[in-house]
């Protein structure tokens, strides 16, 4: 036996155990859902062939469709609020810490603290913060004299969503921020020195030299952030409800797929015809979205 | 003889001697976990009568009951009796099969039911039985007694009477109801607890035979009354959850609340000295009629694959009598449908009471069978129109539209 061959035999015995465990937990559950969304169910029970009709359902046949789109539209405004909220702000504070300001340790570990937290720990905390009776944010409102500030957060259509983002945004930041903290320390010093000399101020110099070459941190802030706020679920689950209340002003695809494959106790049926077909489309439309972008996103890289 | 031989010998001696005993014992599944000790109580008392039939009681998290059943289920197995739902929550197990189905030779028993309690357990499509009722529930308003009697309010019958009690208590201080609507199946529970009173006896019949939809103007007039209660609910009672609302009763500083039955028992445990008195929705004019809503909670079902058919039988002839009836009642402090129980406790009797002049309740017993289901319709649509988003009038017809999608009668 050659020693290439033994290698290879011996990397190949190395991987077997992880990839069984991958197809079998990974890979044939998604592809169930693929079998299973082109049949009709009655609770776990197969009762024939659907065709198309469980994706036609969803896409096209009201309300259901209706419940769709509206769950869709809102994965895309958190995505991009959070892009702008969460990932911006991290941006300008790794740009702070990475000054070496005094007391930036103590800064980075506070920011990062958040992230540690699970989501169930912040989604309770935070729903009791935002209760309309005895919620710290109207108390402290009503303390300080801005009574007509304090507003039922979770609970009416135009801040419920808005509320959700904000405290995922304060749970996350400080992820993107250590991304982004860790590639600007990457940044050569003369670079950025010799700019200055040059007469660079602070806001040319964030733009036209940390910017772009702090692009492969972007890649993976981004990517992360769509796919988060693609599959987001627990936080709105814990906060709002299955049903995205009020009437539906917080539902997002993850919800919209629970209730639909699962039901709930106390309205809804399970499908898990509608439920799979649903899944196989978030799964497509996630993965064709971020293979597409992640090859864009690359282009811009610059190799120091 | 080696060692490891010794071991399977004794391995199998084991499994032989535990078999028979194995055998014997029957596994019995609910989502009741906090109900297990009284459920060892009842076993106690059914083995009194059947000493020789061991019953095993395994409960589970109430939301992921469903899928751990219907997985157990699927795959040819599961427990021997099983804690049902009723309406369509029992049909999505009933229709696969999953259950057996019972009848007054195997079970003599269902005669100790009214038929629209039994209609709860029964498949529309074949017309048997496939579960024994345990429990009704009535959606109604609950009071808390002294905070009445220390502001001098009087229990409301009508609805302008509610409205100046609320407007009495409101100017003493106290908040009139504790009801928000941020959680979704709250509104429902709203919407059951007020509109039978508004639109009477009538229009549920008209509903049944197919000759009114929700945009009738009984039922629309109903929610219209809903929006008047709006100004005495807690302030911001759009974001006030469920948890919120019970703890605002609980701890008394609301004085009333639209709410199930089943509130009951974790009321009193959470305040012993809550002394709670109920009432259905105010009458829309004096005199008038006065409902409560009323539904089935579930049943208990056999296993249509179990091994133990004949002592199944027994343990679900036994739930189907009185003894059990005023034992469940007793013990879990819910309403037995069951006739001739004799309810000792005073508050629940007052339900039971209130119970011979109801209303379905009317999402759950007719429209929760197929999606969108008229609990989920109703339950956006009263929330939209509480939060001043959409009329009693836009709600009727969306509702109605949602459903006509699969109900005739609802189909211009």
């Amino acid at each position: 036996m050659s020693p290439r061959l033994r290698r290879s035999l011996w990397i190949a015995l190395l991987l077997t155990p992880a990839l069984l465990l991958i197809v079998a937990f990974v890979t044939l559950p998604i592809l169930s859902a693929f079998v299973y969304a082109f049949y009709k169910w009655q609770g776990l029970a197969r009762v024939g062939f659907a065709g198309f009709d469980n994706f036609r359902l969803i896409l096209f046949q009201p309300p259901f469709s209706t419940w769709t789109y509206n769950a869709f539209f809102h994965n895309v405004i958190v995505f991009v609020a959070l892009m702008v909220v969460q990932n911006g702000t991290a941006f300008f504070l790794a740009w702070m810490l990475s000054k070496g300001l005094r007391l930036h340790r103590f800064h980075q570990v506070s920011l990062f603290l958040p992230v540690i937290l699970s989501t169930v720990i912040i989604g309770f905390l935070w729903k009791l913060f935002l209760n309309p009776l005895f919620g710290l944010v109207n108390r402290t409102l009503i303390a300080i004299g801005l009574d007509s500030w304090a507003q039922p957060w979770l609970g009416q259509p135009s801040t419920a969503l808005a509320s959700l983002i904000v405290v995922n945004a304060w749970h996350w930041v400080g992820f993107p921020t250590l991304v982004y903290l860790a590639a600007m320390q990457r940044i050569p010093r003369e670079i950025l020195e010799s700019a200055e000399i040059d007469g660079a101020g602070e806001w040319t110099r964030l733009r036209r030299i940390v910017w772009p070459l702090v692009a492969p941190a972007t890649t993976i802030v981004v990517m992360l952030t769509f796919i988060g706020s693609f599959n987001w679920f627990e936080l709105p689950y814990i906060m709002s409800g299955l049903e995205g209340p009020p009437f539906h002003s917080t539902d997002v695809l993850g919800l919209y797929f629970y209730r639909t494959a699962f039901g709930t106790v106390s309205a809804g049926l399970q499908d898990f015809g509608r439920g799979s077909a649903l899944a196989v489309l978030i799964f497509l439309f996630i993965l064709g979205i971020s293979a597409w972008w992640v090859r864009l996103l690359r282009r811009r890289e610059i190799d120091l | 003889m080696n060692k490891l031989s010794r071991l399977g010998a004794a391995l199998a001696l084991a499994v032989s001697a535990a078999a028979p005993a194995f055998a014997a014992e029957l596994t019995f599944w609910s989502w009741r976990q906090e109900d297990r000790a009284a459920y060892q109580e009842i076993i106690a008392d059914f083995n009194k009568l059947h000493p020789d039939v061991k019953i095993k009681f395994e409960a589970f998290e109430p939301t992921s009951y469903n899928t751990i059943l219907s997985t157990a289920l699927a795959g040819g197995k599961g427990p021997d009796l099983i804690q049902a739902r009723a309406y369509g929550g029992l049909e999505a197990f009933a229709k696969p099969g999953y259950f057996l189905a019972l009848d007054k030779a195997t079970v003599p028993e269902l005669d100790n039911f009214a038929p629209d309690v039994l209609a709860a357990e029964t498949m529309r499509e074949d017309g048997k039985v496939y579960a024994v009722p345990f429990a009704t529930q009535t959606v109604l308003i609950l009071y808390n007694k002294e905070i009445f009697q220390k502001n001098g309010v009087n229990p409301p019958e009508n609805w302008d009477d509610m409205i100046a009690a609320a407007k009495a208590l409101k100017a003493k201080g106290v908040m009139p109801f504790a009801n928000g609507t941020a959680t979704a199946w709250q509104n429902e529970i709203l919407m059951g607890a007020f509109t039978p009173s508004i639109y009477g006896p009538a229009f549920n019949s008209d509903l049944v035979a197919g000759k009114a939809t929700f945009e009738d103007k009984r039922f629309v007039d109903a929610l219209g009354k809903l929006v008047e209660l709006k100004e005495h609910l807690p302030q911001g009672f759009t974001g006030v959850d469920y948890p919120t609302m019970q703890q605002l009763f609980i701890s008394g500083r609301a004085a009333m609340i639209a709410a199930g039955s089943f509130e009951i028992a974790n009321f009193r445990k959470q305040n012993p000295k809550l002394e709670i008195g109920v009432i259905p929705g105010p009458a829309a004019a004096k005199g008038g009629p006065r409902l409560v809503s009323l539904f089935v909670d579930g049943g208990y079902a056999i296993n249509a694959k179990t091994e133990h058919k004949a002592d199944a039988i027994k343990f679900i002839r036994y739930v189907a009598t009185p003894r059990f009836g005023e034992l469940f009642s007793a013990r879990l402090g819910n309403i037995s449908p069951i006739k001739g129980v004799k309810i000792e406790d005073g508050l629940l009797a007052d339900v039971a009471k209130l119970n011979a002049s109801s209303a379905p309740y009317v999402m759950l017993v007719n429209f929760r069978y197929q999606e969108p289901t008229g609990s989920m319709l109703i339950q956006s649509g009263v929330q939209k129109m509480m939060a001043g988003q959409a009329t009693p009038a836009e709600v009727g017809s969306e509702v109605t539209k949602g459903i006509a999608a699969y109900h005739k009668p609802f189909q211009k």
